[in-house]
């Protein structure tokens, strides 16, 4: 039974890494952008939502309701001010262009909130859990991986039936065409990127108040969620769930068998994912 | 006063000049076609006026207003609009969202709507939900200009509408052009076929070269008058 | 007349110069202070490998964040020779770059299969597992690494040599000596990268980073070059990270890993200094050095500001410290882009 357990406790930490995955997947199809310092934006807000907590006496949970408008802010300026500026048909400037920034981010955190461990805590609700017949689960894993899909949702009904996801289809699709159409794809990708704060806002939440964080452990996110986008083919949100839950599942296995594998055992996951559909499980026709 | 004008207009793609000082204008109303070989310079100076190339602000007059230097969406807001060459629909949006995203800036409220434009051309609205890109050429020409119309231009610019379908296809195209007028907005049509140009049109600009080399009202323009202007050659 | 050429007059001056500069370099030990020396290796092994990111991203268009890969596996590939196998560290620095060689096949083949930008962070995946991998090599140090034994350090080959012919003590002897070996590893690395941005092959990969579908077309097989320039890249660094780390005398997988030290840094130098072009890390190199040595007390504060200079060059110098000097006075010291010279134009 211990293997089921091992199993469920996966594919619910995927639904943490599937929340890693949904900024990048979204940023990356509209504008063909690979934010190489979104692992260390969610380490950004997971301490931004710490300081709301310790500022205002708040529950996390709040905190990150009043910390998601300010990533959205913060995403806003930071594609219209910097990396609109260096997006274009050279793939290479927006990529250093994210470099720097993560390796600033990391830095400023470590001055201001030093290297020190930190934890969201929301009290009893740390330690609930829920027994499921089989296997007892955890009430935040499952509140993470509920979490996670509502997210999904939300994002693809914006993707496909609002008029903001027409406009950012029509942007990803052809840039010059879309603002013949009165659209300015400028403002579309801010709007796409402070969208992207708000969901990294939200997996900073989970990842703060599940485990310890601390400025370093940025790129390491950065790479779940890559991992989860490509694993689930690119462009395909919900893609990006199964790919968590993969990855999930198999640093949860390779735990079990030894607690200094998990981490490898996600990579390689990955990369025998690669090996076999290089294309991830659910590519788009386009791309 | 002209709706638009254009002054000395030059364009240029990196060290090449495709438009040395083009003069044009378009009354409140008018119809007015563009005819030039392969190359002269038409889509270029449809893509100035709209704002997807930049000029000097004061090469482009809108009403009186400069807007050579406008980004296209600010163009478009200010109620020209563009059917581009090739049509360029949305692939990831359906017919009617690419209708939709036509109308998203609206200006006021004008004549077109999603229906209005679904009477124009019927055949759309059995086909809303399929990919844009899923429609036969005639088709996704009408789904361009319905796109252009859903912002209720003043002004529409038709680049090459015809280019690529058969000629029954062009005729039931051109037949919404009348509707179209009705509305008062006024219309650029660049087109190849020359006798199609001077049946819809009031007047017509030729060019060759990225340069104006007549423009005449369309019903006494002479043949020979075009050719010389057409190809450049001594009439 | 004519004939196309990439010879400009200022860069048969540098060429004159580059060669008295390594002139000078070569005998230098002789009269340098020991610290000047220990700097020298610093900026010589940066440059070299800042050079190769250079050629893989500025020349190539792939953007690795996963070098420190090459750097780790290269030099843990000289601790197994030496501590494993007994060897001399000296010729050890081959078997760096043996294995980063070997490395950089599973590498170019999982990180060429990702779209565009993704690549970047599939190599930084590779480096990850590499160093994960690494960590588990018990007899290695496993996680906290391991020394090179005083035993290996004290006879190198050669530095005994060095040590009776400029009257050093041994330990400065094996600086001399490895300065000797950054110097030579420099050299060669920017000879062959010029000659090979000056071949047929070098025309190929600036059509492979500008468009690969385009180089396609006309004749040019894009994944050979692609292929031949990072497997030969990667060897080059799995070489500098062996003798970085030969130097050193300690490893462990989070130095020798270091995506600071061995990406972060390099991408700094060539970013700031000039990318895409053969100058850009030298000129990177010094300012990167100047920097180091007023600011590297600041720790984090240090990095930050990189981190932004390097976001305020893409900005408003793209093209980083040389361009803006190329620009202003329009000269090329390594130039790479060919012109064509018409001779006779005038009365032609
Ligand atoms: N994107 C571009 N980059 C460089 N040159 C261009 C570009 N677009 C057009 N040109 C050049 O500018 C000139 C004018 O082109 P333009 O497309 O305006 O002609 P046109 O009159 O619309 O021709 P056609 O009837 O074939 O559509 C041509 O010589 C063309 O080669
Ligand atoms: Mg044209």
């Amino acid at each position: 039974m211990i293997w089921l357990d091992v199993l469920v406790q996966g594919i619910l930490l995927g639904g943490l890494y599937a929340l890693f995955a949904a900024g990048l997947s979204l940023v990356f199809g509209i504008m063909r952008l690979v934010n190489l310092a979104h692992g260390d934006l969610i380490v950004f807000a997971a301490f931004a939502i710490l300081l709301i907590t310790a500022t205002f006496g708040l529950n996390p949970f709040l905190a990150a309701l009043i910390a998601a408008p300010l990533m959205f802010a913060a995403g806003w300026a930071l594609q219209r001010f910097v990396l609109n500026r260096v997006l274009g048909k050279d793939i290479l400037p927006p990529l250093l262009c994210t470099f720097g920034l993560s390796v600033a981010l990391q830095n400023g955190m470590l001055e201001a909130f030093s290297a020190d461990s930190q934890r969201l805590s929301v009290g009893p609700l740390e330690s609930a859990s829920i027994d499921l017949g089989p296997v007892t689960v955890g009430t935040l894993p499952l509140l993470t991986f509920a979490s996670a899909v509502a997210a999904i949702f939300v994002l693809n009904r914006i993707f496909y039936t609002t008029a903001l996801g027409r406009a950012f289809r029509a942007v990803s699709d052809d840039p010059t065409t879309a603002s013949l159409m009165g659209l300015d794809p400028k403002s579309v990708f801010a709007i796409a990127t402070g969208l992207a704060m708000v969901i990294v806002t939200l997996a900073a939440l989970y990842l703060g108040v599940r485990a310890n964080f601390d400025p370093s452990i940025g790129p390491a996110r950065l790479l779940y969620a890559f991992q989860a986008v490509i694993i689930g083919g690119l462009g395909s949100l919900w893609g990006t769930l199964a790919g968590g839950a993969i990855i999930g599942v198999a640093q949860t296995f390779g735990a079990q068998i030894n607690p200094e594998w998990q981490i490898l055992a996600g990579h390689i996951a990955f990369l025998i994912v690669l090996l076999i559909r290089p294309r991830g499980l659910f590519p788009r026709a386009v791309d | 006063m002209a709706l638009l004008s254009t002054h000395g207009l030059t364009a240029q793609y990196g060290q090449f000049k495709a438009l040395f000082g083009v003069d044009l204008h378009v009354d409140p109303g008018e119809c007015v076609a563009i005819i030039g070989a392969n190359g002269a310079g038409k889509t270029t100076l449809m893509r100035s006026i709209t704002g997807v190339l930049r000029n000097a602000p004061e090469m482009i007059l809108h009403n009186g207003t400069p807007i050579g230097a406008l980004p296209a969406d600010q163009i478009l807001q200010r109620g020209i609009a563009m059917v581009p060459e090739g049509r360029k629909l949305f692939p990831s949006l359906s017919v009617e969202e690419n209708l939709l995203i036509g109308g998203q800036v609206r200006k006021g409220s004008g004549r077109w709507s999603l229906n209005e434009i679904y009477a124009l051309f019927p055949i759309l609205k059995d086909r809303r939900h399929s990919p844009g890109t899923a429609l036969s050429g005639g088709q996704q020409q009408m789904v361009a200009i319905g796109r252009a119309l859903m912002s209720n231009p003043g002004l529409l610019l038709c680049d090459e509408i015809s280019l690529g379908l058969a000629p029954v296809v062009i005729r039931d195209i051109y037949a919404a052009l009348p509707a179209i007028r009705a509305t008062g907005a006024a219309v650029i049509v660049v087109e190849q076929d020359i006798s199609r140009a001077l049946a819809v049109a009031d007047r017509v600009y030729c060019m060759m070269e990225g340069r104006v080399t007549l423009t005449a009202p369309a019903k006494d323009v002479t043949r020979e008058a075009i050719h010389a202007a057409y190809f450049g050659a001594a009439a | 007349m004519h004939q196309v050429t990439t010879r400009t007059r200022a860069s048969t001056i540098a060429g004159i110069a580059a060669l008295a500069l390594i002139a000078v370099g070569l005998i230098l030990p002789a009269f340098a202070p020991r610290s000047l020396i220990q700097d020298l290796f610093f900026i010589l092994t940066m440059l070299t490998l800042a050079q190769l990111w250079n050629l893989i991203a500025g020349f190539g268009g792939m953007v690795s964040v996963g070098q420190q890969a090459f750097v780790g596996i290269g030099a843990y590939a000289l601790f197994a020779g030496v501590i494993l196998w007994g060897w001399d560290p000296v010729p050890a620095i081959l078997l760096g770059g043996l294995a980063a060689f070997l490395l950089a096949i599973p590498t170019a083949f999982f990180a060429f299969r990702l779209a565009g930008a993704y690549f970047a962070i599939g190599t930084w995946v590779i480096a990850e597992v590499t160093r994960l991998l690494i960590a588990q090599w018990k007899t290695l140090g496993g996680g906290t690494g391991t020394s090179l034994p005083r035993e290996a350090t004290s006879d190198i080959i050669g530095v005994e040599a060095i040590a009776n012919l400029f009257g050093l003590r041994d330990a400065a002897a094996r600086d001399v000596l490895a300065y000797w070996l950054a110097l030579a590893l420099a050299v060669a690395t920017m000879a062959a990268i010029y000659a090979l941005l000056r071949s047929r092959t070098g025309l190929a990969l600036a059509a492979v980073r500008d468009n690969d579908n385009a180089a396609q077309s006309v004749g040019v097989d894009a994944r050979r070059v692609k292929w031949l320039v990072f497997l030969a890249a990667a060897t080059m660094t799995g070489l500098v990270g062996a003798l970085i780390f030969m130097q050193t005398a300690r490893i462990s997988p989070d130095a020798g890993f270091s995506l600071t030290n061995w990406t972060a840094y390099v991408v700094f130098i060539t970013v700031i200094g000039g990318i895409g072009r053969l100058e850009g890390p030298i000129l990177g190199v010094l300012v990167f050095w100047g920097l180091q040595t007023a600011f590297a007390d600041y720790g984090s504060w240090y990095l930050l500001a990189l981190g932004l200079l390097a976001i305020a060059t893409m900005l408003f110098a793209p093209r980083g410290l040389w361009g803006l000097i190329a620009d202003r006075w329009g000269i090329a010291l390594f130039p790479v882009q060919r012109r064509l010279i018409l001779e006779g134009a005038k009365d032609g």
